[in-house]
């Protein structure tokens, strides 16, 4: 304890103090936060889109309106498609939870059979783009170097050229594409969520969507090959430079601490 | 016959060593023997931060070595390929040679990639390393007389080696480096008048056209290392001829160094710290990816990522280049584009200022001795508030020069980031002179303190009739010393206004603009005089005190 | 000006600051130089079995130092240079590249521990005083060089003979020119090149995906298609140049949306082209949000309003967008109506 308390007129005292407090408090809310659940009127015997119907009267009528004519809050569903509610349910996005300058990615709480009908329902409404199938998302046999020369057209300039996201205007973003399912970027893609355009097949074949995915497939996943090291976040030069000055030039300043300290004499004095 | 060369001296006979006859050999064609008495045993102070220039020498050494291995594979041609190399995602992929040769020294050359990685971060290291350098020869006053053109040719040493990265870089014809090339194409576009022909003459035509590559790589490998050679030589030269600085101390002054001699000591220590400094330059190169070029892409005019950011030393004119408001003035059938103009411009008069300081601050000190113990930053604090002021700018441009990249991971919009700095670019520097210049007056009264009454133990002493007090512990000789060994100059005094005879003087507006400078340096609100030996005297003998 | 309320320098009890060199104020300056403390010996100056532990250590790290020499030529050897091995919590990194880097930086900062070691604990630390010398010259070598070179120059005859000084200054001055002269075929004259870009009457529009002519029914509300012109081949020499200037961001919007006339006068049924080339300093713009209608460039945060007529919203370009007037031809694709109206890309001088 006497070391304790003779360190506690240390300079460094304070910052640890409140190290330790933001860490505490951080954690206590990141372990104890509440979570949503989904919550649907369930009736054993209706079609899809009656089924979709009474999922959307309770999660998502609030916002877009009782028959998805939209209001205030949230934009008309008319002609959205299938496509659309597939990728804004199935990542999360949908149900909104907060307001800001996007609708962020969360934690989906829709079981994929849900999210199917939610999609059937809204495509009755209008006609949109619909749900992808496996053939056209899959990047199975599809041109990875190609797929690399169109995102770098038509994407790297939002996404980062390994799709790690980037910055928009007014604390908007792009997001990352790393962990996002083929099925889920083909209907980005095709349905241009909130700010992000669209690229319908008619400027972007199916085909060439699918190499957009293998490409990334290629360069974007957890298994995805990064042979000089750590990608330190494959950010660029700002990263790189951060990490220059704090690893690179903070280790050889403590290594001439090192060499020039004063060497240890026989009897302490 | 008569001579007329001189004999030959006396010599006591063929030295039986092999080293020593080497020697003596040498020093017979050389004169080698006349050199090595003075410099053999020469005295270097010890003091960690005087090895910070050993790292921006050892890191461009390093350079050097592992940029003539890249010269032996690269190939600085802007033909364009199509590539058949081992890297998949840009099988079939039309690129310049420059970047193909590049995939093939990071993809098919054994130990390529770790020479190419070695190389940047070293880079990085060696401009890093020259900023913190020349912070510390600032902060400690070490370029005042004799050493002022030392400071010149570091300082160009510095300013070189930025545009030896830049041009660098720029080597493999990638997408980000390609995409930072158009925008320097485009500052010199905005220059009035001369701009859309030195843009011609650059590049041999418009942008990009054929022959960039091959003109950035003639800079960027003779050009410009070369001048660089010269003035580390020159840089060092002075060191050993001016000897180095020293912090005051114990046995330290004007008039001696004291240190360690450099044989063997320093050729051990700083021979060694080359190995230190490569080893961790290699250990970085092994586990971190620097500018991994494959996953960019080759350049294309009419392609660009988010993050386009060049390398952290040309962040701060990045940051300028950001923050700008788009200034145009059209007029009689031409425009001035102001708001790239104005960014080119207050890059290098920054410099321009950083370089010019010594004689500034010569000037408005009227300083003319010669300075070899270092200042404590404390004790002048104007000249650290300025420090910190321009340290201060130079970091809100960094800020301003990543702003996509902070508004992304701080979850921010970069339109109030930029106006953050676009404020912060002419407050931030003010507030924190201030701080500065109060911190170091804090300090400097705690030294004064420390002095006249010792140090406090933080043992606290209950006397025989009660009372508690804090025991302090003088200071000895030494350290009583440093803390008032500091020279307290008084403001230049421009002298009567009338003289002796009753004429009126009067002092023209430069001498009146350096007599305010003056005060403002020296005055009673810039320093806390130091205690005088009558202080201390008086405050030890025991009188008037409990 | 002491807040510590009463210090007192009571002998007794003081913990005594050990140093027996030279703490005791001389009587004379307290604050004078004390001088060069005396020298303080090592545990390894006294004892021979330190100084024995010591060079072990030395010798042990220029050993591990051989060691990772060994280790570098036996990876340069064993791995291919295509291998990729997951290595926690690194990731999937080049196998030969780790592996080259860390025994490389081994064999390199052990000799580099070993000799600062050896320095430290072996070599002798007595710290020594050398003499500094003035760096200007005394008096009497300044008389010296000042009669020199008072000699010498009267011997030049350069300040008297004006006639040889002022006609070699004239040579001396003009011959540098010759060397600027042959700079000049570094490249072309600007002329009137920045003005014109490859875009014509008539030329259609081609998708850049595609390579196919971009058609009205193609292009959505809310997409975004990138276009250049027929006839240019990524195998061309200029291609790099002319795309540069070319390239094209084609956007729909609904022609209610559209504020400024002449943008919606200059589209096609809400089509609307843009130069891709940001009018800053060059980099391609194309971050188009779709609900706003604004496109911003990464590189500077430029944006622009692509509902009214490109204008500047915030950033550093000085002017907007400049728009490629477009419609259809007889075979239904989009053809642009003539080249840009104004130079497109950053300013420059010449711009009007």
């Amino acid at each position: 304890m006497k070391k304790l308390s003779a360190r506690r007129r240390h300079p460094l005292a304070a910052l640890v103090v409140l190290l330790f407090a933001l860490a505490a408090t951080g954690g206590l809310y990141a372990a104890l936060a509440p979570a949503p659940k989904a919550q649907a009127d369930d009736s054993s015997q209706s079609l899809a889109i009656e089924q979709g119907k009474k999922l959307y009267s309770v999660g998502c009528a609030s916002c877009h309106g009782a028959s998805g004519q939209g209001s205030h809050n949230g934009p008309t569903l008319v002609g959205v498609g299938s496509a659309a509610v597939d990728f804004q349910v199935g990542t999360g996005r949908m149900p909104a939870q907060q307001p800001g300058p996007q609708v962020v990615k969360k934690k989906n709480i829709y079981t994929q059979a849900q999210i199917d009908q939610l999609a059937a329902y809204i495509a009755s409404l209008g006609p949109g783009p619909s749900t992808p199938t496996k053939d056209q998302y899959s990047p199975a046999d599809a041109d990875v170097a190609h797929g690399g020369e169109l995102f770098r057209t038509n994407c790297s300039q939002c996404h980062n050229f390994v799709g790690k996201g980037g910055a928009l205007t007014h604390g908007k973003f792009a997001p990352s594409l790393k962990g996002v399912s083929a099925k889920h970027i083909y209907e980005a893609m095709q349905t241009g969520p909130q700010n992000m355009p669209s690229f319908p097949d008619t400027t972007m074949p199916s085909k060439d969507k699918a190499a957009i995915i293998a490409y990334l497939n290629a360069v974007d996943t957890a298994k995805s090959p990064n042979p000089g090291g750590f990608t330190l976040g494959s950010l660029g030069p700002v990263s790189e430079g951060l990490f220059a000055w704090v690893f690179g030039l903070g280790i050889l300043i403590a290594v001439s601490i090192w060499v020039a300290a004063r060497t240890t004499k026989a009897k302490k004095s | 016959m008569s001579t007329t060369t001189e004999e030959a001296p006396a010599r006591r006979g063929r030295p039986t060593n092999p080293g020593e006859r080497i020697a003596e050999w040498t020093d017979g064609r050389l004169g080698l023997y006349k050199l090595a008495k003075s410099n053999l045993r020469k005295i270097f102070p010890d003091h960690w931060s005087f090895m910070l220039g050993e790292v921006c020498l050892y890191s461009f050494v390093i350079l050097i070595l592992t940029g003539v291995y890249l010269t032996l594979f690269f190939h600085p041609s802007m033909n364009e390929v199509v590539y058949h190399g081992s890297y998949t995602p840009l099988q079939g992929v039309r690129m310049s040679e420059a970047y193909s040769s590049t995939l093939h020294i990071s993809f098919d050359v054994r130990g390529g990639l770790l020479v190419r990685q070695i190389h940047h971060w070293s880079a990085l290291i060696f401009i890093a390393a020259m900023i913190v350098h020349m912070m510390r020869v600032f902060f400690t006053g070490a370029f005042r007389k004799p050493r002022e053109i030392n400071w010149l040719f570091g300082w160009s040493l510095l300013f070189l080696g930025m545009f030896t990265g830049f041009t660098g870089y720029s080597l493999p014809d990638d997408l980000l480096s390609g995409t930072g090339v158009r925008f320097m194409e485009g500052a010199i576009l905005s220059v009035p008048i001369v701009g859309t022909y030195l843009s011609m003459f650059l590049f041999g035509g418009e942008f990009p056209g054929h022959d960039f590559v091959g003109r950035f790589y003639a800079v960027h490998i003779l050009l410009l290392p070369g001048l660089m050679a010269g003035l580390l030589v020159a840089h060092l030269i002075l060191v050993f001829f001016h000897k180095h600085t020293q912090f005051p101390g114990a046995g330290k002054t004007e008039e001696n160094v004291v240190g360690t001699p450099l044989l063997p000591i320093y050729m051990a220590k700083a021979g060694g710290f080359f190995f230190l400094v490569f080893g961790v330059i290699a250990a970085v190169a092994a586990v971190a990816t620097i500018n991994p070029i494959w996953e960019m892409g080759p350049y294309r005019p009419d392609q660009v990522s988010t993050g386009a950011q060049p390398d952290w030393y040309m962040g701060f004119s990045e940051g300028l280049i950001r923050v700008m408001p788009g200034w145009e003035i059209r007029a009689w059938g031409h425009t001035l584009v102001l708001g790239v103009f104005i960014p080119l411009m207050i890059f290098p008069l920054v410099m321009v200022s950083i370089a010019l300081y010594p004689f500034i601050e010569s000037w408005i000190t009227g300083d003319r001795r010669e300075h070899h113990l270092l200042d404590r930053p404390r004790n002048r604090p104007v000249r650290t508030g300025i420090g910190v002021a321009w340290l201060t700018l130079y970091f809100v441009l960094l800020i301003g020069g990543g702003n996509d990249i902070f508004a992304t991971h701080f979850h921010l919009s970069i339109n109030a980031i930029t106006w953050f700095v676009r404020v912060s670019f002419f407050v931030a520097p003010v507030i924190t002179y201030w701080v500065t210049k109060r911190i170091c007056l804090g300090l400097q009264r705690r030294d004064r303190e420390k002095v006249l009454h010792g140090r406090e133990t933080g043992i606290i002493k209950r006397l025989p009739h009660g009372e508690f007090i804090e025991v302090h512990e003088p200071l000895s000789q030494q350290q009583l010393h440093v803390l008032t060994a500091h020279a307290q100059p008084k403001p230049l005094d421009l002298g009567p206004e009338v003289d002796e005879n009753g004429v009126e003087r009067k002092a023209g507006p430069v001498a009146k603009i350096q007599a305010r400078m003056s005060r403002n340096w020296y005055g009673d609100h810039s320093q806390i005089p130091k205690p005088t030996v009558e202080e201390y005297e008086e405050i030890t003998s025991g009188h008037g005190h409990h | 000006m002491s807040e510590t309320g009463s210090q007192n320098h009571v002998p007794e009890n003081l913990p005594e600051h050990g140093s027996a060199h030279g703490s005791a104020p001389a009587t004379a300056d307290p604050f004078a130089n004390p001088g060069l403390p005396p020298h303080e010996p090592r545990r390894q100056d006294i004892d021979e079995k330190a100084a024995k532990h010591s060079e072990r250590v030395v010798a042990g790290l220029f050993t591990l130092s051989m060691l990772g020499t060994l280790g570098f030529i036996a990876s340069f050897v064993i791995f291919p240079v295509d291998k990729i091995v997951y290595i926690f919590p690194v990731g999937h990194v080049s196998a030969l590249n780790f592996s080259l880097g860390l025994t490389l930086a081994v064999a390199l900062f052990c000799i580099g521990a070993g000799a600062v070691h050896w320095a430290r604990t072996l070599m002798s630390d007595e710290e020594v005083a050398d003499d500094r010398h003035r760096v200007d010259a005394d008096d009497e070598l300044r008389e010296n060089v000042r009669q020199q070179w008072i000699t010498g120059a009267k011997e030049s005859g350069f300040g008297r003979r004006r006639l040889i000084r002022n006609t070699m200054f004239g040579a001396l001055g003009m011959v540098p020119l010759a060397g600027l002269l042959v700079l000049r075929d570094l490249g072309p004259l600007p002329e009137k090149k920045l003005d014109h870009t490859a875009w014509q009457k008539g030329k259609e529009l081609i998708n850049t995906n595609t390579n196919q002519p971009l058609r009205p029914e193609d292009v959505a509300v809310g997409s975004l298609t990138f276009a250049q012109p027929a006839g240019l081949n990524e195998a061309d020499d200029d291609f790099q140049t002319q795309i540069a200037k070319a390239a094209l961001m084609v956007v729909r919007l609904k022609p209610e949306d559209i504020k400024d006339k002449r943008e919606r006068e200059w589209g096609h049924e809400g089509i609307v082209a843009f130069s891709k080339i940001c009018t800053h300093v060059g980099c391609p713009i194309s971050l188009y949000e779709q609900q706003t209608h604004h496109v911003l460039c990464p590189c500077h945060q430029s944006t622009f309003d692509l509902s009214d007529g490109a204008r500047v919203l915030f950033g550093p370009a000085g002017h907007p967008l400049p728009q490629l007037r477009i419609s259809v031809n007889d075979q239904g694709n989009l053809v642009a109506l003539g080249d840009f109206s104004e130079p497109v890309g950053p300013a420059f001088w010449e711009r009007s």
